[in-house]
């Protein structure tokens, strides 16, 4: 059976699934019961200074009828003292040894509050420090979390404060809500972090109710911006987990966050080069529970891919992401359609048509009216789009370009400048 | 005036949560193209509606739906819907069910009728004058859009309430009164003339609408159902007239526990059913021919066989036997069919007990009030060409009375369509005598 166990800058955990920080891991009755269920590890809700929470803090984003497709929140960092936190933090680490338990820290950007906090809590036996320079509502109006994290320079000089009082590594945790992820981690790198995690939630304004004309969720009539996460920020969290994890300027392991519901999602964090993950939305949707498939999900992929350990996933897929220009202008799929799988929906045809080459014809079998869905495979431009429109999967991309040689744009650029020459 | 009554038993039909309209509008693929819309005979763009019901804009839906078939909220409930749109869905699989459109079409025009909206807007007068001779679906179908297009409409209406059928002849579990009469209520609100227990022919002669009228739509439906032609005939209840009493009074006095439908069609189906759940304890068909040929749609057949409907098939009814003017028992003879025809089998009779006898063997032909008008009929069938036009320029025809075996389908959603059809040619028709500008 494969090895799951993880390290992240020298955090050990007896796998990969950690839980973010976020409500869950608000208290210590909330993180034992997650590791009875078998999390790896937990990043405990923000510590620093309590602040006072508003009431209707939560609101999914529903796409028909899925719920939580997205979630957003404008809720605080913790709202409990920080001596009662400390406690559970160390009653937690005495029944579960094992775990990662790493405490998320936020204060203003002076050395030494910094400092304070930081000896306070390690004062416990706390595995690790994530620095919350991500939150994007409330504390940032307040010159913290995302205020900081938005400014590679902040980054760094905050960083290096913990550094300078820090026995346990450093996690510094990034806000998605900049125009390019790799300076915020290069501002973390320098600043001497052993780790870096992302990606925080996103800015939202997740609805306006058509009735009342108020923002949702909203508090009295009023909102403000919000947190997005949930499934359906994987897309965004992946590619800036790829982007920090190729640049050669950030170099330190990557904690991935965003959209991980599944065993698969982890994976695919891995791929692009993150050492674990930290799991929030899917929990608030269903529970500590489904870890168990996780694990078990993760074992069994490894074990039919031949892998022994989990760390041999990690940054498999790195290289595969690259630049437009390196993409081979040979490659070429057409759409083809299995018509003893068709249902006759019609859905494929209407999207090439309206929205893509106008390649699939609706031809005549006989007489009776009825008719098949047929590509025009010579003008096909292999989009996928009808694929992706299949409710029934009845449509696969075949390769055809077999005996052409790659040539990216790249190359076929030098190669017409060098022709000129 | 029709008093509401109370029929025993539950609505065939279950309100749908809003969840599950919201579950069921969302699973609907949104076709290209759509199939079930091809299998609509009034062609609803059933993807618009659902889309519409999932994008929260029920008035829309509504719109969607009554627009092309102005007895919607009828068809929602009598529709054969396996049979048609539901048949046709892209998930009527082995491995998945079609998409509940028929419910789904319920609920829009439900919200339509519990929230009173009012859609359609009569057109501007164009000063023509039409005259309806039936307000059942196809006079209410053609009405409603003649009154669109700006013509003045006047209804001629034997009975006491438009609906014709929809009114008076379909159980009240599968179709209420209060349904039928919103749909005609909604044509009348866009300013029609009603002359309700006016029969053509005896109240007011053709002749005066031919003159009077500059076109008129015969829209008259059929007749009662014929006699059975068997000693002790006076004694068998028509089915229609069954239907229209426990509609409308909610009971059938001496009905009895035992109760024998002959027939095996749609209209069967509904008498047995209805004996049943008035209280009569054995309701059994009999019929002529064989399972496989009952005229019934399959789910009639099915709801009946869950009511607990006893079946007899191949017997021919001889004569109903009475006594002190109270039905005692029926007898039979056992037929074969050969070549396509029944015939008798000698010396094969049976007799089984029965309270009452209801006839369910079709409808008669409205001949006095058709020849009146002068249009040329095959048996009592008016003659029509696509577009409507009898064989009398000026006089159109829609509904049951154009309904033939093999040709047309007697159903609510076919009378829909004929007198959109009729009315769209008569709107034609009196565009091409007057050449004005308002011709489509």
């Amino acid at each position: 059976m494969a090895d799951l166990t993880s390290n992240l800058a020298g955090i050990e955990s007896p796998n990969p699934f950690w839980l973010a920080s976020a409500p869950p891991t608000n208290s210590g009755y909330q993180v034992q019961r997650a590791f009875e269920q078998g999390w790896g590890g937990v990043v405990w809700k923000t510590l620093g200074t309590p602040i006072v929470n508003v009431t209707s803090r939560f609101a999914g984003f529903n796409y028909r009828e899925h719920r939580m497709v997205g979630m957003n929140n404008i809720e605080l960092i913790t709202d409990r003292p920080l001596d009662e936190n400390l406690k559970e933090i160390a009653a937690c680490k005495r029944l579960f040894p094992d775990r990662a338990i790493v405490a998320s820290l936020m204060e203003v950007c002076e050395r030494e509050p910094w400092h304070e906090l930081v000896k306070r809590v390690q004062e416990v036996d706390i595995d690790g420090f994530e620095l919350n320079f991500g939150c994007p509502h409330g504390m940032s109006e307040r010159g913290m979390g995302a205020a900081v994290g938005q400014h590679p320079d902040l980054i760094e000089r905050v960083t290096s404060y913990v550094k300078e009082a820090s026995r346990v590594p450093v996690i510094v945790k990034l806000t998605p809500n900049v125009t390019d992820v790799r300076f915020p981690a290069r501002g973390a790198a320098r600043g001497g972090a052993d780790a870096i995690s992302l990606i925080n939630t996103i800015n939202s304004v997740m609805g306006v109710d058509l009735e009342t004309w108020n923002p949702i969720p909203h508090v009295d009539g009023k909102s403000s911006h919000g947190g997005y996460c949930g499934p359906a920020v994987k897309p965004i969290a992946l590619n800036m987990v790829s982007d920090c994890a190729r640049d050669p300027e950030v170099r330190v392991p990557i904690s991935g966050i965003g959209g991980v519901e599944t065993w698969r999602d982890a994976v695919e964090f891995l791929l692009l080069g993150a050492t674990n993950v930290q799991v929030c939305t899917a929990v608030m949707h269903s529970g500590f529970r489904i870890v168990r498939e996780m694990i078990d999900g993760l074992r069994d992929y490894l074990d039919a891919k031949g892998l022994a350990s989990v760390r041999d996933l990690v940054g498999r897929s790195r290289q595969t992401i690259t630049t437009w220009e390196n993409l081979n202008l040979n490659y070429k799929i057409v759409a083809e359609v299995d018509q003893s799988r068709c249902i006759h929906c019609n859905k494929c045809y209407i999207a090439c048509e309206d929205a893509a080459h106008q390649c699939i014809d609706r031809v005549a079998r006989g007489n009776d009216g009825t008719y098949d869905l047929v590509v025009d495979a010579e003008h096909c431009v292999g989009c996928n789009l009808c694929m992706m429109v299949c409710p029934v999967d009845c449509i696969d991309m075949i390769r055809v370009d077999e005996n052409l040689a790659s040539q990216s744009w790249k190359e076929r650029s030098a190669a017409i400048v060098s022709s000129r020459a | 005036m029709m008093s509401k009554a109370t029929f025993p038993g539950a609505s065939i039909h279950k309100v749908l949560t809003d969840l599950e309209v919201s579950i069921e509008a969302n699973r609907c693929l949104y076709c290209y193209d759509a199939p079930c819309t091809k299998a609509c005979p009034t062609h609803i763009d059933i993807p618009r509606f659902i889309a519409q019901i999932a994008d929260g804009n029920v008035k829309g839906s509504a719109r969607t739906i009554l627009e092309a078939n102005p007895l919607g909220a009828s068809c929602a409930r009598v529709c054969p819907v396996s049979e048609l749109c539901e048949g046709a869905c892209v998930y009527h699989t082995e491995s998945d069910t079609p998409i509940r459109i028929g419910d789904l079409q319920r609920y829009a025009t439900d919200a339509a009728r519990e929230r009173d909206m009012h859609i359609f807007q009569a057109g501007p007068p164009t000063g023509r004058r039409v005259a309806i001779v039936g307000g059942g679906p196809a006079g209410i179908a053609a009405a409603r859009d003649l009154r669109r297009y700006g013509h003045a409409v006047t209804i001629f209406e034997a009975r006491e309430r438009l609906g014709g059928l929809n009114t008076y002849g379909i159980v009240p579990f599968r179709l209420s009164t209060d349904v039928a009469l919103w749909e005609a209520e909604q044509v009348l609100a866009l300013g029609c003339d009603v002359r309700t227990n006016v029969r053509v022919g005896d109240d007011v002669t053709a002749a005066s609408l031919t003159d009077e009228f500059d076109a008129v739509i015969l829209a008259c439906g059929m007749g009662n159902v014929p006699p059975l032609g068997i000693p002790g005939d006076e004694y068998a209840w028509d089915a229609l007239r069954f239907i229209e009493r426990a509609k409308t009074t909610g009971s059938a006095p001496g009905l009895g526990n035992r109760v024998a439908v002959i027939g095996a069609g749609n209209t069967a189906i509904d008498a047995l059913t209805c004996a049943k759940r008035l209280g009569a304890q054995r309701v059994t068909m009999y019929y002529r021919r064989g399972e496989g040929d009952m005229p019934a749609y399959d789910f009639e057949h099915d709801f009946a066989k869950e009511e607990g409907i006893e079946f007899r098939f191949f017997c021919a009814p001889q004569r109903i036997i009475s006594e002190a003017g109270h039905v005692t028992q029926i007898e039979f003879a056992q037929t074969v069919v050969s070549g396509g025809r029944v015939e008798c089998v000698p010396q094969s009779t049976f007799v089984d007990p029965c309270d009452a006898v209801i006839s369910a063997i079709g409808q008669s032909r409205l001949l006095a009030s058709i020849e009146k008008l002068g249009v040329v009929h095959d048996g009592g069938v008016v003659r029509v060409d696509d577009s409507m036009r009898t064989s009398r320029d000026g006089v159109f025809a829609a509904g049951d009375c154009i309904f033939a075996k093999g040709v047309r389908e007697a159903m609510v959603v076919e009378a829909a369509e004929q007198g959109k059809v009729a009315a769209r040619s008569v709107h034609a028709f009196l565009g091409r005598q007057k050449d004005d500008a308002w011709l489509i």
